[in-house]
């Protein structure tokens, strides 16, 4: 699905200068569930943007199929993501304005393919809320708000950095739910970026990154389900 | 002296909102431009003119008669709080000047010989004054003679009590009696065609057949002189001789139309001003209130460290004083400059031997008191919420705006808009307070407009009816006193004339109760084709009994149809008689009372006659026309309505030009003021909300839309209530700049009101666009990784 070759981001601030990525090279299978993991500024969440089109290589390549990421514009890269990719992030960003059918409307009006919103809330338990604004729902039922968005489009991939962050272990545990559902019914190639650790224990497989490199990579054998998984 | 922390952050927080601060500064500027520009000129009109009515020793008292022996002066010289009184000789005259084809007139005023005058003294410009012993020599009025080229020792035609003299030019003279200096019948100063003739005494009581009489009187009073006693006194006085009227300054011409003018400067000063200082109390009201709802995290911060609520409540007034501060700097510089410019301007028709034009510092103090309370006014409600903020309170994130879904929710679902538009709605329904005022800023800018461009309008209107369908002769011929109408049939044998009809005007005190005022009655027959009265619904043919007044006249008197008017017709008639209004009808220039000319006669118990000839010209004869009339005997003025017409249509045309100009950027500065503030607190508010969008993959187009079509949709709406709050403010303009002189007929065509729009809308499209700008900058990563 994904193909790195010597991915390499660097930020330069005036005299500081700071090698977020450092030559990656990596493949991500289509249908798995990776999970990310590594400190802060290790470099997980560059890969992430650079992936999701959000953010520009500064060297190296990147192809999502056959599709050569690092040569697109800004235009090209908007269109990619309208039509390829979900993401979910850790403080949700609904659009407080909207309700939780309108939030998910904002994708299934401009997808080429997408579900209907209500199939898309009812994907992850929301079909009693549909329409409740933002401020009305909790934090778990937010962010599930975000994942029926993210998913309605039926994206390939499915992007998601720290999706329970901000989020208790119990809701964290039903957030959780809705991504494996989602990559194992509709089969989305999904990435997690977390800090925890346990959360590996649910994934097809688990890639470490530490100063900008991979450091290990691993398949997992004996996946939990989400409803194990606890912290 | 090292600054404190909290001033550096004063400051650093004016950079950072430099262009919002600008564009409120900007706002207030016009306000403060406006006011310096209509008090500075007033000022600059009205304390010049008192310096010059000083030096000159300008008159108080104005009187006419036919013919009074100059024996009669000791006892008017006698009459309690008369300081000074010179007779004269004041007549019009037709002109034959050099080169010029068509006549020109002027008005002949006598200088006592042997002596200077003691009023209404002229100041030479160059040359000097006539020699008694040289009857043909005359002073000309400045403008008149820079209008000809004059120089001492040129010569020109006049042609006085019907013969032809040649005079000789030794001087050219201002003076405070001619000001504004206008012909008879004629709407702005034109001066090629009429001026001002200085002339010894005896050289005119010669020429005027007025040998040991006078037909002209001023008086100056003591200070603290009752006005109208010596007015009564006089008035008895001059009776036997023909008295045709004495007033006080405050109707002779040259003054009125002084007064008028520093009333309108002075009005603009009242209404214009403030519309800027309100939208100023809402710009600032919404930055700051942005700018703290921005800095809860740090006004926290500060409390917590021991900042007082004062301090806070300082810091936030002081940002917004600094923003008024700017805008009075430019306003009063931008001020300045337009007063000056101004003031030249109304040096083109107002003859002052020096313009003081220093704008005094009472009017920049008050400006700026107005400037700095706009802002604070502005301000305190934001800077009040901040200081009250309890620490921990304001520590912790602000709560999520809350949406409910409403009436207006379902009324959406019903249409089913796209999201973005529904984004729009929703934030308009939602802070419906902020949306309603930004449109009410947005129909101010377009308010200014309309007000201020409706002028052109009016004055359309004006020269259609004055010329198009009141006065449709080409030429009037009028004669220095009332002639037997045979005069009619001797002008219909002139030269190129097509239609010749008799016209009847007197000076004419009216009264109704309490009330009196002074007025021109003119005679206008029924059948009148040329010089006709127009209502609101045609012509109005004067009945043969009864008198038809002027919207203007009758209220001042508050007389309707079927009041019984005293008349006084002074010079005419000893005693006033009672007339009935007949009807009232609207007019533009001047305080008209009309009676049908056989009535007149009838009243004053005469043959019929004429005081002026109206005639239609052909145009291939116009110079024979012109010819014959320099030469005729007996004529005591020709107005040209053509060289009338065209000297005020020129004249309005380059003030409007510019005047229009000035407008523009006063109403687009209030536009970009609103657009580009209300869409920077957009996109601060919103840039995570814009920046979600395009990471679901909306483009930069869409996301732009959902900040630019908020605006575009209330800039469209504000239209309509933009152009009603223009034509009020154009009303209640058309009353305040109405005189006894013209009364300004509210017209506001369609083509202003789209003006005004375009301007409105052009300006706010284009703020937004400055905008739209940071929205393609957004930084979609960090957006997304930061907690609201």
């Amino acid at each position: 699905m994904f193909r790195t070759s010597a991915l390499t981001k660097i930020y330069e601030t005036g005299s500081v200068r700071v090698v977020a990525l450092d030559a990656v090279d990596l493949t991500l299978n289509g249908g798995d569930l990776t999970v990310l993991l590594g400190p802060s500024g290790s470099g997980k969440s560059t890969l992430l943007n650079i992936l999701g089109g959000l953010d520009h290589a500064t060297s190296g390549q990147v192809w999502f199929r056959d599709l050569e990421l690092t040569g697109l514009g800004d235009r090209a890269l908007t269109r990619y993501r309208r039509d390829n990719v979900g993401f979910v992030f850790q403080f949700y960003n609904l659009v407080p304005s909207l309700t939780a059918r309108e939030n998910v409307r904002l994708i299934t009006d401009i997808a080429p393919d997408p579900m209907s919103a209500e199939e898309a809330l009812s994907l992850v338990g929301l079909s009693a809320r549909l329409d409740h604004f933002p401020a009305q729902l909790s934090g778990g039922e937010q962010q599930r708000v975000a994942i029926a968005r993210a998913v309605a489009k039926r994206p390939a991939v499915l992007l998601c950095d720290e999706p329970t962050g901000a989020l208790d272990s119990k809701t964290g545990v039903q957030v959780l739910e809705v991504l494996d559902q989602v990559n194992r019914e509709m089969g989305t190639t999904t990435v997690v970026i977390t800090h925890n650790a346990m959360i590996q224990r649910m994934a097809h497989r688990v890639m470490h990154f530490a100063d900008g490199r991979l450091v290990g990579d691993a398949r997992i054998t004996d996946r939990l389900a989400p409803s194990e998984v606890a912290w | 002296m090292r600054m404190r922390a909290l001033e550096r952050k004063l400051l650093r927080d004016l950079g950072r909102l430099w262009a919002q601060a600008l564009a409120i500064a900007a706002v207030l500027g016009c306000g403060v431009a406006v006011l310096i520009m209509a008090l500075g000129v007033s000022d600059a009109l009205d304390r010049s003119r008192a310096a010059y009515y000083e030096r000159n020793a300008f008159a108080d008292i104005f009187a006419s008669v036919r013919r009074a022996p100059l024996t009669i002066l000791p006892e008017i010289r006698a009459l309690s709080g008369v300081r000074a009184a010179e007779a004269r000789v004041s007549e019009f005259v037709v002109l034959d000047m050099p080169g010029r084809q068509r006549p020109a007139t002027a008005q002949v005023v006598t200088l006592p010989e042997g002596r200077d005058t003691t009023l209404n003294r002229p100041t030479l410009t160059f040359g000097r004054l006539p020699n008694p012993d040289h009857p043909e020599e005359v002073v000309v009025g400045s403008s008149f003679g820079e209008a000809h080229g004059l120089r001492s020792g040129d010569t020109f035609a006049a042609n006085i009590g019907g013969s032809r003299r040649e005079l000789t030019v030794v001087g050219a003279a201002l003076s405070p009696e001619f000001i504004y200096t206008i012909g008879p019948g004629s709407m702005m100063p034109d001066a090629a065609s009429h001026g001002v003739i200085w002339m010894g005494q005896r050289a005119a009581e010669a020429a005027f057949n007025m040998t040991g009489a006078f037909d002209d009187l001023v008086l100056g009073l003591d200070m603290r002189t009752d006005e109208r006693a010596v007015i009564e006194a006089l008035d008895l006085i001059l009776e036997p001789y023909g008295n045709y009227g004495v007033h006080g300054r405050a109707q002779q011409i040259s003054h009125s139309f002084l007064d008028a003018e520093i009333e309108q400067l002075r009005v603009m000063a009242y209404v214009l001003p403030p519309v800027f200082l309100l939208i100023t109390v809402f710009l600032v009201n919404m930055v700051i209130g942005r700018i703290v709802a921005l800095e809860r995290l740090e006004i926290g911060l500060l409390k917590a460290t021991g900042y007082s609520d004062g301090a806070i409540l300082a810091h936030y007034l002081l940002l917004a004083g600094l923003v008024a501060a700017v805008g009075i700097v430019l306003g009063s510089l931008g001020g300045t400059y337009l007063s000056r410019w101004m003031a030249g301007q109304f040096a083109r028709f107002y003859e002052f031997p020096e313009l003081i034009h220093s704008v005094s510092w009472t009017t920049h103090a008050l400006a700026a008191i107005a400037g700095f309370a706009a802002a604070t006014v502005g301000a305190v409600r934001a800077a009040l919420s901040a200081a009250r903020l309890p620490p921990a309170v304001a520590m912790a994130p602000a709560p999520p705006p809350h949406f409910n879904r409403g009436v207006i929710d379902r009324a959406l679902d019903a249409v089913r808009m796209a999201t973005p538009d529904l984004m729009i709605a929703r934030s308009i329904t939602r802070w419906p307070l902020r949306a309603a005022t930004s449109l009410l800023g947005y129909a101010l800018a377009t308010s200014v407009l309309v007000a201020s461009n409706f002028f052109p309008d009016s004055l359309d209107r004006i020269i259609d009816l004055a010329f198009d369908q009141s006065n449709r002769q080409d030429a009037i011929l009028t004669f220095p006193s009332d002639v037997p109408d045979i005069a009619v049939e001797e002008i219909r044998k002139l030269p190129g004339v097509i239609q010749a009809e008799g016209n009847l005007s007197m000076a004419a005190t009216l009264r109704h109760g309490h009330l009196e005022k002074d007025a021109t009655l003119q005679g206008l027959s029924a059948d009148a084709d040329l010089a006709r009265v127009v209502g609101e619904n045609g012509v109005i043919a004067i009945p043969d009994r009864g008198l038809v007044l002027s919207d203007r006249l009758a209220e001042t008197l508050e007389a309707r149809t079927g009041d019984l008017i005293e008349l006084d017709l002074p010079g005419h008639l000893a005693d006033p008689v009672f007339v009935t209004v007949a009807a009232q009808v609207p007019q533009v220039l001047g305080l008209g009372a009309y009676m049908s000319p056989s009535a007149i006669n009838a009243m004053l118990d005469r043959a019929p006659a004429v005081s002026a000839v109206n005639v239609t010209l052909a145009a291939d004869e116009a110079a024979a026309f012109h010819a014959a009339v320099k030469t005729m005997p007996g004529l005591g003025g020709a107005i040209l309505l053509a060289d009338n017409r065209r000297s005020f249509e020129k004249t309005v045309a380059e003030n409007i030009g510019a005047m229009t100009t000035i407008y523009i950027l006063l109403g687009s500065a209030i536009a970009v003021g609103v657009a580009y503030n209300a869409a920077r607190i957009q996109l601060s508010e919103r840039a995570r909300e814009l920046a979600s969008l395009r990471i679901l993959g909306f483009g930069r187009g869409d996301v732009s839309w959902v900040l630019i079509g908020e605006a575009m949709i209330l800039v469209v709406c504000a239209q309509p209530l933009g152009w009603w709050i223009g034509y009020q403010i154009a009303a209640l303009m058309t009353r305040a700049f109405s005189s006894d002189l013209y009364v300004l007929p509210l017209v506001v065509q369609p083509a202003t009101f789209a003006m005004a729009s375009l301007v409105v809308i052009l300006a706010a499209f284009g703020s937004v666009m400055l905008v739209r700008r940071r929205v393609d900058r957004l930084d979609l990563v960090a957006v997304m990784k930061s907690r609201e």
